[in-house]
């Protein structure tokens, strides 16, 4: 499936996700890390740790009815793979970020921005496996 | 306070997910898929998110302390250890294989579409089946 080349968008997509990591930090002290805070939501230390946590998950599945109000257009999810595909894919992600202790916003944004070499390292190695894996998908085993 | 301030900050990392395009799987796909349908968007969407934040921090670690914390929370773990190295192996995989990660499905929960739901149900059960698998470990260690 085709997707049309967005770099305006994308790039102004980029830079609110830094201006809210950003924020983050400034306000709360913490990570911006989607991991993170939903690992921490489904295991809470206190319940004042659970409401902020909460909070901005709230605020993150608000953020596509924004767009929708602002442009009259829910934003484009498109997916190309089986239900079967999604429920394999969800549950190795889950382990992987468990035992990695990160994901892209974790380690792949405030990671990076803070220049950790734990952060950079993971980062390095998900992006290779993603590489690896939809060219193994796609091109040799020949799903997509 | 502190809710307030989370559910804003959600709102803009969810607004720029959306716009971004990390929450659209074929887009994400695309991204990776250099030797077929490639599609370099993301590449923007890293850039300007790791840019922004790191001038944001430069800024705000000049302060001592966050505005409605007592202190910054940063992960005080320094080892590249087989851990860190081989769960982002995994997570890797499954990102190619599914498209969605942690930071683009959960602001897409707000599309209303099902494969977000199912996908996140599963992201769910893989982060409780890999704590299981470590208290396990750390049982049969002990």
């Amino acid at each position: 499936m085709e997707t049309a080349f967005t770099p305006w968008a994308s790039l102004s997509g980029g830079v609110l996700i830094g201006v809210a990591s950003t924020l983050l930090m400034l306000f709360l002290g913490r990570i911006m890390g989607a991991t993170g805070i939903l690992a921490g939501l489904l295991q809470p230390k206190s319940a004042d740790d659970f409401a902020w946590r909460a909070a901005i998950l709230a605020g993150m599945v608000s953020g596509p009815l924004v767009v929708w109000v602002v442009s009259g257009q829910m934003p484009a999810v498109q997916v190309p793979i089986s239900p079967f595909m999604l429920v394999i894919g969800g549950l190795i992600v889950g382990v992987g970020v468990t035992y990695g202790g990160g994901c892209t916003s974790g380690h792949g944004v405030c990671g990076m921005a803070r220049l950790s070499p734990r952060s950079i390292v993971a980062t390095i190695t998900f992006m290779l496996f993603t590489f690896a894996t939809v060219y193994v998908v796609r091109h040799i085993i020949g799903v997509s | 306070m502190r809710i307030i301030a989370g559910y804003l900050i959600g709102i803009v990392f969810g607004v720029g997910i959306a716009i971004s395009g990390m929450a659209n799987p074929a887009k994400v796909l695309n991204f990776f898929d250099i030797a077929g349908t490639w599609d370099p968007s993301l590449i923007f969407v890293m850039g300007g998110a790791v840019v922004v934040t790191f001038v944001g921090y430069k800024l705000v670690f000049g302060r001592s302390a966050p505005l409605l914390e007592e202190k910054f929370h940063l992960s005080t773990l320094r080892d590249m250890d087989s851990k860190l190295i081989g769960g982002s192996a995994v997570f890797g995989i499954g990102w190619g294989i599914s498209g969605f990660c942690p930071g683009g499905a959960l602001p897409a929960l707000g599309t209303g579409r099902w494969e977000v739901f199912l996908f996140t149900a599963a992201l769910i059960v893989g982060i409780f089946l890999a704590r299981f698998l470590q208290s396990a470990r750390k049982s049969s260690a002990a």
